[in-house]
């Protein structure tokens, strides 16, 4: 293990009790300051009737109301700002399935916060100022591009703004530059890592360091990274909502994401009651922002769906950790009744031991008024054979595994190399062809 | 002996046969002998050509799955009852994954994938049965 090197010791390293007390004090602020300037949460607390003096500390967090995604939508574009619109520095957002965008609304302090947030991270990933940062992530209303960006000039390092796409173009400047680290979503870094690979250039960069995230992977996913191009990687999260990329990010020892306990406070709801699932439980992710100005959230609904432990972990850090993600409830797809993630069948096609890459798609059609899943699988050099009984037993094989691990039965399709779809930015996992609505 | 040949992994669309086939064209590979296995869902195809680690290398740069698998490739007369005599000298000792034939001239040939290629070696060794030499495979085709 290297030296752990932590950024804000005071913060990052506090005891529960301060950091209950601290999260308390400013959880009793942030309600005050909704209330007072922002009409929809003014709105919103009138309608349960609800006063801000009410809540006298995080015990009575469950008090407030939740927020929603649907509710941005349906306030869009400022409609959950709480500072004067001139006030507003900047604006990140997502496109949404729906078509409109959530855009999500910074003050010049949110952006030297999640700078420091993002900084935080980074140095939690090993890397300094003397580092070349080269990011893939998309730059523009993403937040991942513009976020790590901001983080790597709050630690001082070198960015190199590269933006996603033109893989070719991506490795040259890799190499040419010197970056020591890379920051894109982890489809993405497996795609150039098989195409550093491909090209023969491994021994040519000088790589240590990839923070990935954005979309879910698995454990397995990182290792594979981690050997093609000998780098450790790490799971950045955020969303745009609450912040960007920063919110969490997992450390050396890699267990669980620690999420930034001065900033947010997270808690783990059970989706069926809404209610504290419990430490160790799986639910809903839900986070209340306590220093943002422009756009602060209370108990906004993630949809993510993971579990959380407050012990100290080995690094020495005290902030509560996050399993990765077990899926999003939006993510799920129920199939024949069973809800099923596209990670748990990437885990199960990793975990076969076939060194299959994680290039996959989960296709939901419904026939006969029978859904039926079949998932694509790309037939690499490695495990193909010249005897048909060989491969019928390998498509045997992932379909017993996977039906063993999402307790239904599923279609295998054995395809050519590449011909599943690699995104630039994030991955296509699941098509549902099946017209429900 | 043993000779190399080259197999494929082909998806069941149209013009993936194709695709494969005009690749090793455009590289001047011969394909000597040729057989497609084929399932509801996908096919193998499964060549002798004149350059098998070639064909390999060009099919994979092109983002194909392609394979090199030793096989035999047996001699046999002209007559009747000539294939089956040497399938059962070999019947009771190795088994066939799988084979295909082709004619070409004064006698025909039968590629074969055995279980035990040394075991099938010595006992076609022993009964003298001829096979073709890798080098001489490759070539066939332009052989008189």
């Amino acid at each position: 293990m290297r030296e752990e090197r932590i950024r804000d010791p005071k913060m990052e390293c506090m005891s529960r009790d301060e950091a209950a007390a601290l999260q308390s004090e400013k959880l009793v602020r942030v309600v005050e300051r909704v209330y007072k300037d922002s009409p929809f949460y003014a709105r919103k607390f009138r309608e349960i009737g609800l006063e801000p003096g009410d809540i006298k500390g995080i015990e009575d967090i469950s008090k407030i109301p939740f927020t929603t995604k649907e509710e941005l939508r349906e306030n869009y574009p400022f409609g959950l700002l709480a500072v004067p619109k001139s006030q507003v520095a900047r604006l990140q957002g997502t496109s949404g399935t729906t078509g409109k965008l959530t855009i999500a609304s910074y003050t010049q302090s949110d952006v030297n916060m999640w700078g420091e947030c993002v900084a935080r991270c980074m140095t939690m990933g090993g890397l300094s100022e003397s580092d070349i940062i080269h990011v893939c992530y998309g730059y523009g209303l993403f937040t991942g591009g513009m976020g790590i960006d901001f983080g790597a000039r709050a630690l001082g390092a070198m960015v190199i703004p590269m933006s996603a796409g033109n893989t070719k173009r991506q490795i040259m400047c890799m190499e040419d530059l010197g970056a020591t680290a890379i920051a894109c979503t982890p489809s993405y870094a497996m795609h150039l890592a098989e195409s550093i690979r491909d090209a023969g250039k491994v021994d040519d960069m000088k790589l240590r360091v990839g923070i990935h995230g954005a979309e879910p992977w698995t454990v397995e996913m990182r290792h594979q990274i981690e050997d093609i191009l000998g780098i450790e990687c790490y799971d950045i999260y955020g969303l745009c909502e609450v912040m960007g990329p920063g919110v969490a990010m997992d450390c050396q020892y890699h267990k669980g994401l620690h999420i930034q306990h001065d900033h947010f406070i997270p808690e783990i709801l059970d989706p069926a009651t809404m209610e504290s699932a419990g430490e160790g439980n799986i639910g809903e992710l839900v986070f209340t922002t306590l220093d943002k100005e422009a756009m602060p959230l209370l108990r906004y609904r993630t949809k993510d769906l993971t579990d959380i432990t407050y012990e100290t972990c080995e690094c020495g850090r005290t902030q509560p950790r996050i399993s990765k993600f077990k899926g999003r409830t939006d993510d799920m797809k129920v199939i024949r009744g069973v809800n099923v993630f596209p990670t748990q069948v990437e885990t199960t096609l990793l975990a076969m031991g076939e060194g299959i890459l994680p290039h996959y798609q989960m296709i939901v059609d419904r026939k006969d008024n029978m859904d039926v899943l079949t998932v694509m699988v790309e037939v690499e050099d490695r495990f193909f054979s010249d005897e048909i009984r060989l491969m019928d037993d390998l498509k045997a094989r992932i379909g017993g595994a996977l039906k063993q691990a999402l307790g239904i039965a599923v279609k295998v399709k054995l395809v050519e190399p590449k011909t599943i779809e690699r995104s630039e930015g994030k991955a296509k996992r699941v098509i549902d062809n099946r017209n429900l609505v | 002996m043993l000779i190399k040949q080259l197999s494929v992994f082909l998806e069941n669309r149209q013009g993936s046969l194709c695709e494969a086939l005009e690749i090793l064209g455009r590289h001047d590979i011969d394909l000597i002998a040729l057989s497609l296995a084929d399932t509801t869902e996908y096919g193998i195809l499964r060549m002798i050509v004149s350059d098998p680690v070639e064909g390999q290398k060009v099919l994979r740069e092109q983002g194909l799955t392609a394979s090199l698998t030793d096989v035999i490739a047996i001699r046999v007369a002209h007559a009747t009852g000539s294939l089956s005599k040497v399938m059962r000298k070999l019947a009771d000792e190795v088994n066939v994954e799988y084979m295909y034939a082709f004619a070409n001239g004064e006698d025909a040939s039968a590629v074969m994938k055995i279980s035990d290629p040394v075991k099938a070696k010595e006992i076609l060794d022993q009964n003298n049965i001829k096979v073709w030499t890798a080098e001489e495979a490759y070539h066939l085709n332009q052989m008189k």
